[in-house]
């Protein structure tokens, strides 16, 4: 017996690691739209995600089935972020960048606080998207929640790249994100650039809250903190200003973590986050801005 | 004449700080002293952030971690090695500022967004780091100086004897992290002024002409960071003094977020502001929970405050010192 | 108009005119306010005064608003997406147009001046040469069907015969179809050469007037204004 690998369990935590990959990847293209027109981080990324799964327990909650809540969600979310532009960060437009930073800090504690406020601080849950049953794919043993996360997180990724590479506004949005001096001469309305790319980000956000919720037995306010934390990762590793690399970078991230965590001994979960940063930093010391994100030239 | 005046208008500010200083626990309650005290460790770790992202331009998210370096040194050598905790803050502030220092050592790779992210995780590993090597930081239980070194806390028995004068231990608490606050930022006022500031601000400006002028960008944003982490090392060990315990949830990302919320809100480039900083930093979150202490709303209103002083005070307390200022002083300088 | 860069004035009183299908050149020395005097058409630094186009008000208009009236700018640099493709860039010049079926047909006539843009259309404008890239602006440009066009030094950094060639064309949609159009430029004799009439700016202000073929014929003119 020369290889007495366990290729199916190998398959099986790729798959998993793939479908964790999934939902950090959604949130991370949601960091990277914003991150690109504006050159801002959103901190409050993650509280924006948690407070959509929120609404969506309360549609739930009042009889909706899980997939109508969720449509609906997405659509709720993605005023709300326009809203959010309009009202808190349009007025510091022209402010330096770390003072937006700040504001986005504010914003975490703000939408955090508010969820705790709306809704009591009990646990709860969301039902299951996909059935439980486990499917069986060439012989191996595969959860239908595993293999639906990753199809919803690609799908949604997906049609946001649709939007990007075939619409007009998609266009306009990408233009005004490298060079908006000279899109305004063309006509685009830049500033409501900003607002669609921060509604987009926060729907993305959405999608990404409603696929971590119902795998988990429970949640409560704090539930999108450690995906935020994951998706920075996975968006750092592929290069900020990259929604590809956001896409790539976490589904990698979601790989490695789950492997490190099933293969390395001693890695237990306390240290699955620091070790994910770990490999983060190195990769970053070789390739200083991500692996899919172009140097910026900067003009002297 | 003009020279003469402006000397007068500095030295008068002194006396007048001075006077708030050494007064100024006697005009609040016992209780609110050890708040002040608090304030005082802000002011500190922001004093030093404020010198590597204000004048040199790193954005540091990291800098609770390297306050939990300087609070464990201080916990640990008063637990470990039966220091009394006051001596301890020299070693808790160079321990810190070493791995400032190793911090920096990236930071010459990244910069921008990435270096606020790399240090940022490092934030938010440092917990997870405490808990692992637990022999020397008690794990998740942290470090309870009251019980594993009562000799060693100043004040144990509520009053300090300092040079025959006896004080309450809260007050010798605000004196101490004060006292130390105010030489601290006499120390940042120097550094900025002179070369080395000169240097760090060439190096925000633009590295790429401070290079072009032979400007070491190296050694200057790793001693940045040092210098950076020094401050954030005496503030943590100050902080574990007063606390008289430390534990890793003293010093989660969240510390780390607080205090660069405090460098901008009080002006990153000003020192002087720095003082705004701190105590928005202690006193809303505290008066938040006044408004209303139902779950969610003080932290709902923190973050209202922090957006609302950033819309309208953009580059802070400081940014608008600087604005009020300016007639001032330049009506100092203008030759009639 | 007068313009601001924050507190330093760029412009202090400037008048000009172009009347419709003229093409008018202004020139003047580095640092001159030239560019500024664009940008304070289109709206891209703040200025005061009257500005008026087709007997409209637009001095209080944006420069999104200021391109859906029908000026198109060609800023100095360019301004070409270089992420975006060149037929990427086209169809963002014709942002504020709904006649689709117009649109096309522009394409193609765009394609027709520009062949080289043609055969690079799915490119990446950022690998075009520095004449394909003051191609592609002028094309963009183009693509907003604008009633007055503002070229901003198109023969910076170019070679001559690509210089050339440019404002060939420009003079060809000047006269073949009409086209009003502001050129500022460094390069005097090629703009005089273009142009029916003339502005020269010193420091802000116009220092002269006059038709093209005036001034390029007044030797003292050209010597101390125009350095030739």
């Amino acid at each position: 017996m020369l290889l007495a690998f366990d290729w199916t369990q190998l398959a099986q935590q790729i798959v998993i690691g793939l479908s964790s990959g999934g939902v950090f990847a959604t949130l991370a293209v949601a960091l990277v739209l914003i991150y690109r027109s504006t050159g801002v981080v959103n901190f409050a990324q993650g509280e924006m995600a948690m407070f959509s799964t929120f609404i969506a327990w309360s549609l739930v909650h009042h009889g909706l089935s899980y997939w109508a809540a969720f449509f609906l969600t997405v659509a709720i979310s993605f005023f709300g972020g326009v809203g959010i532009e309009r009202v808190v960060i349009k007025p510091v437009e022209r402010a330096p960048v770390l003072t937006v930073v700040i504001v986005t800090l504010g914003l975490f504690f703000l939408v955090n606080g508010a969820a705790r406020w709306i809704w009591s601080p009990e646990v709860r849950s969301l039902p299951n998207a996909f059935s439980t049953r486990p499917i069986d794919v060439a012989g191996v043993a595969f959860s239908i929640q595993d293999l639906g996360t990753i199809a919803v997180s690609l799908g949604a990724v997906g049609l946001l790249w649709l939007f990007f590479r075939f619409t007009k506004l998609g266009l306009a949005s990408r233009a005004a994100a490298v060079n908006p001096e000279a899109s305004r001469l063309v006509g685009v309305r830049v500033s409501w650039m900003l607002a669609l790319g921060w509604g987009l980000a926060a729907a993305m956000g959405a999608v990404s809250g409603m696929l971590t919720a119902p795998a988990l037995a429970s949640f409560d306010q704090n539930l999108m903190q450690p995906v935020l934390l994951y998706a920075f990762a996975g968006a750092v590793l592929g290069g900020l200003d990259s929604p590809l690399g956001a896409v790539v970078g976490s589904l990698l991230l979601g790989v490695l973590i789950n492997l490190i965590g099933t293969y390395v001994d001693w890695v237990g979960t306390d240290l699955r986050l620091p070790v994910a940063l770990a490999v983060i930093l190195g990769v970053l010391l070789v390739k200083p801005t991500g692996l899919f994100g172009r140097a910026e030239v900067v003009r002297v | 004449m003009r020279r003469g005046l402006g000397i007068a208008v500095w030295a008068l500010t002194a006396v007048a700080v001075l006077a708030l200083y050494l007064l100024a626990p006697h005009l609040v309650s016992d209780f609110h002293s050890r708040d002040l005290a608090q304030a005082g460790v802000f002011f500190i770790a922001i004093v030093g952030l404020n010198i590597l992202t204000g004048y040199t331009g790193q954005i540091s998210l990291g800098h609770g971690a390297l306050m939990a370096v300087g609070g464990y040194t201080t916990a640990a050598l008063a637990v470990h090695e039966h220091w009394r905790d006051v001596w301890t803050i020299p070693l808790a502030g160079i321990a810190a500022g070493v791995v400032g220092f190793l911090i920096g050592l990236p930071a010459l790779r990244l910069s921008g967004i990435y270096l606020a992210l790399a240090t940022f995780a490092f934030a938010v590993a440092m917990p997870s780091l405490l808990k692992k090597f637990s022999g020397l930081t008690g794990g998740g239980q942290g470090l309870r100086l009251l019980e594993q070194a009562p000799l060693q806390v100043t004040g144990l028995s509520g009053t300090v004897t300092v040079f025959g004068h006896s004080t309450t231990q809260n007050h010798f608490l605000y004196y101490l992290t004060w006292g130390i606050g105010l030489v601290a930022f006499v120390i940042a006022w120097l550094i900025v002024r002179g070369r080395l500031g000169r240097t760090f601000r060439a190096v925000r400006d633009s590295e790429v002409a401070a290079a072009s002028v032979g400007i070491d960008l190296a050694r200057t944003k790793t001693l940045a960071f040092a210098i950076s982490g020094v401050y954030a090392g005496v503030a943590g060990a100050l902080f574990a003094i007063q606390a008289e315990i430390v534990n890793p949830l003293s010093f989660t990302f969240l510390l780390s977020i607080l205090l660069l919320v405090g460098a901008v809100v009080g002006g990153l480039g000003s020192l002087p502001g720095m003082v705004v900083g701190a105590f928005f930093v202690e006193y809303v979150p505290d008066l938040s929970t006044h408004v209303s202490s139902k779950p969610g709303v003080p932290d709902f209103i923190y973050g209202a405050a922090i957006i609302l002083v950033m819309i309208l005070l953009p580059t802070g307390a400081g940014g608008l010192l600087r604005r009020v200022a300016r007639p001032l002083t330049t009506r100092l300088y203008l030759r009639p | 108009m007068t313009a601001r860069y924050g507190p330093v004035t760029a412009l202090h009183g400037v008048s000009l005119s172009v009347g419709e299908g003229e093409a008018v050149a202004v020139l003047g020395a580095n640092g001159a306010g030239k560019t500024t005097t664009l940008r304070a058409i289109s709206g891209a630094v703040r200025r005061s005064g009257r500005i008026a186009f087709a007997g409209q008000s637009i001095a209080r208009s944006s420069p999104e608003a200021t391109a859906r009236a029908g000026i198109a700018h060609v800023p100095e640099g360019r301004g070409t997406l270089t992420d975006l493709t060149v037929r990427e860039n086209l169809r963002l010049g014709a942002y504020t147009r709904r006649d689709r079926a117009a649109i096309k047909e522009d394409e193609a006539r765009v394609f027709g001046y520009f062949p080289r843009l043609r055969e690079r259309r799915d490119q990446r404008a950022g690998t075009l040469s520095g004449g394909e890239q003051q191609m592609l602006a002028l094309a963009r440009a183009l693509m907003l069907r604008p009633r007055l066009l503002l070229l901003d030094e198109p023969s910076l950094g170019l070679a001559p015969t690509v210089v050339g060639e440019i404002f060939r064309i420009v003079g060809e949609l000047n006269e073949r179809e009409g086209l009003a159009v502001l050129v500022v430029e460094q390069n005097a004799a090629l703009a005089l050469e273009a142009s029916a009439r003339a502005y020269v700016l010193e420091v802000g202000k116009v220092a002269i007037e006059g038709e093209s073929a005036a001034l390029r014929r007044d030797e003292s003119v050209r010597r101390s204004y125009l350095g030739y």
